[in-house]
C-alpha cells in the first residue's frame, strides 16, 4: 500500500487533534493551528487524489487489524480527496477571510474555543466523505451538528441563539430521522458496512422480504439528510442561521455543512442502496420534486429581502434545490452536474457571505440595501469578489455557476420525462436569481448621491483579499476550464458506483 | 427599566414574529440569565396578530400532531415486518455477530465483548464519541461561560445546604464509595460490565453529590477550569494518537506493542484498559463540568 494511502486516516485524526489542543491554546495560536491544519489537509488531499488517479480505483482502508464486514473502514476513490480537498480550502478561506469579523462578533475568551469548533467540523466533513461505514457517518453527523450550533451561537446576539435554537431543532430531527433509518436497515441487513449493505439490499429488493421497512429505511435516511442540509420545505432554519451569525461561520455553515450532508446522501445512494433500488424506490421523483419547488420558492424568498444577509441565505435554499434536482434527474449525470453545483456552491457563497460583511462595515454596519447604496466603491476588493459570487449565482458564461447549469440541462436531455419541467425551472430559477443579485450589484455599484469617497486599500485587508482572491479566482478558473473538473467527477461517480 | 433575560425576549420575540421583529432589541448581545426576574414588572407585549396568522396559530400544534401520528403509523407499520425481538434466524445474527461472539475474547484479549467490539473492532466510531463529548462541553461553555462577570451561586440555595446536616454526612458517607466504585467499573470495563463511558458517569455524579453538599470551593483544588482542560487535552490527545498508531498498524498489516495477553488479568486487552481510562476520566470531568457551569458559569 501507497504511504498516501495513509493520508485520510492522518486528516481526521489531525484536526481532531487540533481541535483538542485549540481548546487550551490562546485564541491567535488556536487560529494559526486551524489555519494549518487546513492547508496541510488540503495538501494531503491532493495527494490521495494523485494515487487515486494513478491506481484508478477506489481503495478500501481498514481501521484496525479487521477488515470488513468487521471493524470500521475508510474508502476513497477519485471523489472523496477532490471533495474533502475543496472543502478544506474553502474552509481556509473563511477562516482567513472573515477574521476580522470574528474578532468584532466574539469575545476573546472564548475565541479558542470557536478554532477549536472549526476543526471539529474539518474533521466531521473529512469523516462524512470519506467513512465506508454507515454507523461512523452518524456519528460524525453528531460532531458536526453540535459544531454547527457552536460556531452559530459564539455571537451571543438575541437573534443568533434563536436562530441557533432553530437550527439545531431541524439538525437533530434530521438526525433521529437518520439513525431510525439506520436502525431498520441495521435490524433487516445485520450489517453497518456499505460494501456488505449494498449486496444485501440488492437481494432483498430482489427477493421483496422486508419490503416496507427497506423503503422506510431508505426514506428515513434521505428525508434526514435532506432536512439537514436545508431541502424546501425544511429551509426556513437557513435566514436566520446564516442571516445573523458571524459571516465566517455562515460560509461554513452554507457553503460546506449542508454540503458535507448532500455528499454523504451520494455516497449512500451509490454504496448502500445501490442506484437502482434507490431510483427504484420513488425517493428519486421526490427528491426531484421538492427540488424543483425549492428552487423556485427559495428565490422568491430572496427577492423579498431587503437584508443583504439574509436574501444571500434564501439564496441558498434555491441553490440546495438546484443540488437535489440533480440528485432526482439522473444516477450518473444528474449526480455529476449536482456534485458540480456542489462544488460551485461551496466555492461561491463564502465569498459572498464575507463580502457582503465588508461592503455593509463600509456602510455604517447596515445591512439594508438602501444603505449599502456605492459600497462597493468605498471597497474595491469586497466588490469585486462579490461580483464574481454574484454572477456564478445567476450563471453567467465564464464562471462555474454557467458549467453547472449547463450539466443539469444536458442531465434533461437524457431523461425524457424530466425534460421540460427541468428547463421551465432552469429558466424561471435564473430569471429570479438574475433579479435579485442584479439589483444587488446595480445597488452597490450605484454612484449617485456618493460623493467623494476613499476607498479602503488593499494594504488594510490582505487577509480578506487573499481569501477573496483565492476563491473568486478558482471559481472562475473552473468555470473557463471546466472540462477537466467534469472528467474528474464522471470518473470519480463511475469508481463510486463501482 | 429592568435588564430582559433571553427567555423574555424569546418569548417576546415568538409572540410577535410576523410583525414586530424589526423593532425589538434583538441586536443587543445577550450577557446573562438573571434568576430573580420579576416577570410583572416587563413592559406589555403588543398584540398586532391579525386574522390569517391567529388562525394558522390554532391550527398549527393540530397540524403538526396530526403530522407525527402520521409518521408514527408509518413507522410501527415498518415495526410490524421486522424479524421478532430475540428470533434465531433474525439478519443480525450472521458472521459478524458470531465472530464478535465467538472470537472476541481470543482477538482482542478483552472478556467483556461490549469493550472489546467498541473499542478494538469498531473503535473508530468511539473514537468519534468521545469527541461528541468534547464537543457538547465546548458548546456548553460557548453558551454558558461567563468569564467577565462571575456569578455566585444562588446565596439562599448554599445556605440551605450549607445548614442541611443529612446532606452532608450522607455525602460524606457515599462519595468515597460512589468515586470507588466508579472508578473499579473503569477499570473493570475489560473484564465485565462497565467501561469508560458507565464508570465516568458514576464518578461524574459522585463529583456533583460532593459539590452540593461541600460547595464548589473546596472541589476547585482538585478540578478547576485550567485542570479540567489539561485533563480533557491529555486523554483525548492519548485517545487520538494512541488509535491512530493502531489504525495505522492494521491498515499497514504491522505488529502493534500492544498484546492481547491472557484474557482475564487485570493488565490485558492490549489498548482497552488505557483507554478506558482515558474515555472515564473525560467523561467524569465532562458530567462534572456541565453541573458547574450550569450552576455558575464557570467551572
Amino acid at each position: 500500500m501507497s504511504f498516501a494511502a495513509n493520508f485520510p486516516l492522518f486528516c481526521i485524526v489531525l484536526a481532531l487533534l487540533c481541535a483538542v489542543v485549540s481548546g487550551v491554546l490562546r485564541w491567535r495560536a488556536a487560529a494559526i493551528l486551524t489555519e494549518v491544519m487546513a492547508a496541510a489537509v488540503a495538501v494531503m488531499s491532493a495527494f490521495v487524489l494523485a494515487l487515486a488517479l494513478r491506481t484508478g480505483q477506489s481503495t478500501s482502508y481498514p481501521m484496525g487489524h479487521f477488515p470488513h464486514p468487521w471493524g470500521n473502514e475508510l474508502r476513497f476513490g477519485i471523489l472523496e480527496p477532490l471533495v474533502s480537498g475543496v472543502f478544506s480550502l474553502v474552509l481556509l478561506c473563511c477562516v482567513v477571510g472573515g477574521r476580522k469579523a470574528l474578532n468584532r462578533d466574539t469575545e476573546p475568551e472564548k475565541r479558542n474555543l470557536y478554532f477549536s469548533m472549526v476543526d471539529l467540523i474539518q474533521a466531521s466533513l473529512l469523516a462524512l466523505v470519506y467513512t465506508n461505514d454507515l454507523f461512523t457517518g452518524y456519528v460524525f453527523i453528531e460532531i458536526c451538528t453540535i459544531a454547527a450550533c457552536g460556531i452559530l451561537m459564539i455571537r451571543q446576539l438575541g437573534r443568533t441563539t434563536l436562530a441557533s435554537v432553530r437550527y439545531m431543532i431541524f439538525s437533530l430531527l434530521g438526525s433521529g430521522l437518520f439513525i431510525l433509518g439506520i436502525v431498520y436497515l441495521y435490524s433487516i441487513t445485520g450489517h453497518l458496512l456499505m460494501p456488505e449493505l449494498k449486496q444485501s439490499v440488492g437481494e432483498l429488493w430482489q427477493s421483496g422480504q422486508y419490503r416496507t421497512p427497506l423503503r422506510t429505511a431508505i426514506a428515513l435516511i434521505t428525508l434526514g439528510l435532506c432536512i439537514k442540509s436545508g431541502l424546501f420545505p425544511f429551509h426556513f432554519w437557513m435566514p436566520d442561521t446564516y442571516g445573523y451569525s458571524t459571516p465566517c461561520s455562515a460560509g461554513i455553515l452554507s457553503g460546506l455543512v449542508s454540503k458535507g450532508y448532500i455528499f454523504l446522501l451520494i455516497k449512500i445512494i451509490f454504496d448502500v442502496f445501490g442506484t437502482e433500488v434507490f431510483y427504484a424506490s420513488g425517493m428519486q421523483t421526490v427528491l426531484y420534486v421538492f427540488g424543483v419547488a425549492g428552487m423556485v420558492f427559495g428565490s422568491i424568498s430572496a427577492m423579498r429581502e431587503n437584508d443583504i444577509f439574509r436574501m444571500i441565505a434564501y439564496s441558498s435554499a434555491a441553490q440546495i434545490g438546484y443540488i437535489y434536482m440533480g440528485i432526482g434527474l439522473s444516477p450518473r449525470l444528474g449526480i455529476v452536474a449536482a456534485l458540480f453545483h456542489t462544488l460551485t456552491h461551496a466555492l461561491t457563497k463564502p465569498a459572498l457571505f464575507l463580502s457582503a460583511s465588508r461592503l455593509s462595515e463600509v456602510s455604517g454596519g447596515s445591512k439594508r440595501f438602501k444603505d449599502l447604496q456605492g459600497s462597493a466603491h468605498k471597497n474595491h476588493a469586497a466588490g469585486a469578489a462579490f461580483a464574481v459570487g454574484s454572477l456564478s449565482m445567476i450563471g453567467l458564461p465564464l464562471t462555474m455557476g454557467f458549467i453547472a447549469k449547463y450539466l443539469f440541462a444536458l442531465a434533461a436531455f437524457r431523461e425524457e420525462r424530466f425534460l421540460i419541467p427541468t428547463l421551465l425551472a432552469l429558466a424561471i430559477s435564473t430569471v429570479l436569481n438574475t433579479f435579485y443579485f442584479a439589483r444587488t450589484l446595480i445597488r452597490v455599484y450605484n454612484t449617485r448621491d456618493l460623493g467623494a469617497v476613499k476607498p479602503v486599500g488593499l494594504g488594510s485587508q490582505k487577509r480578506f483579499a487573499a481569501a477573496g482572491a483565492l476563491l473568486a479566482g478558482l471559481n472562475i478558473f473552473f468555470g473557463v476550464i471546466a472540462q477537466p473538473l467534469i472528467d474528474l467527477l464522471t470518473r470519480g461517480v463511475a469508481l463510486l458506483a463501482g | 427599566m429592568k435588564k430582559q433575560t433571553i427567555f423574555d425576549r424569546l418569548r417576546r420575540w415568538d409572540e410577535s414574529e410576523f410583525d414586530l421583529t424589526d423593532a425589538l432589541p434583538l441586536e443587543e448581545p445577550v450577557r446573562r440569565i438573571e434568576p430573580d426576574l420579576d416577570r410583572d414588572a416587563l413592559p406589555p407585549i403588543p398584540r398586532l396578530e391579525h386574522g390569517g396568522v391567529r388562525t394558522f396559530r390554532r391550527l398549527y400544534p393540530w397540524m403538526a400532531g396530526l403530522l407525527a401520528l402520521v409518521l408514527v403509523g408509518f413507522l410501527l407499520l415498518a415495526v410490524l415486518e421486522l424479524p421478532a425481538f430475540g428470533s434465531a434466524d433474525a439478519p443480525a445474527h450472521n458472521e459478524v455477530m458470531a465472530r464478535y461472539v465467538g472470537q472476541g475474547t481470543e482477538e482482542t484479549g478483552a472478556v467483556n465483548t461490549v469493550a472489546g467490539v467498541i473499542l478494538d473492532y469498531r473503535a473508530f466510531d468511539t473514537l468519534g464519541e468521545s469527541h461528541v463529548l468534547f464537543t457538547a462541553a465546548a458548546a456548553v461553555l460557548i453558551l454558558l461561560l461567563t468569564a467577565t462577570h462571575v456569578q455566585e451561586e444562588p446565596r439562599r440555595i448554599r445556605d440551605i445546604m450549607e445548614r442541611d446536616p443529612i446532606l452532608r454526612n450522607t455525602a460524606k458517607v457515599l462519595t468515597p464509595v460512589i468515586l470507588l466504585f466508579g472508578f473499579y467499573v473503569i477499570l473493570n470495563g475489560h473484564l465485565g460490565p462497565g467501561g469508560g463511558f458507565a464508570g465516568g458517569a458514576i464518578v461524574g455524579s459522585g463529583l456533583i453529590l460532593c459539590a452540593i453538599a461541600f460547595g464548589f470551593e473546596r472541589l476547585e483544588r482538585l478540578l478547576n477550569y485550567k485542570s479540567y482542560c489539561r485533563i480533557l487535552v491529555c486523554c483525548l490527545g492519548f485517545y487520538s494518537l494512541a488509535k491512530c498508531y493502531s489504525f495505522y498498524c492494521g491498515a499497514n498489516g504491522l505488529e502493534t506493542i500492544f498484546s492481547a495477553g491472557t484474557p482475564g488479568r487485570i493488565l490485558s486487552a492490549g489498548l482497552i484498559l488505557p483507554l478506558n481510562v482515558a474515555v472515564g476520566l473525560v467523561v467524569g470531568c465532562t458530567m462534572y463540568g456541565f453541573y458547574a457551569v450550569f450552576q455558575r458559569g464557570r467551572i
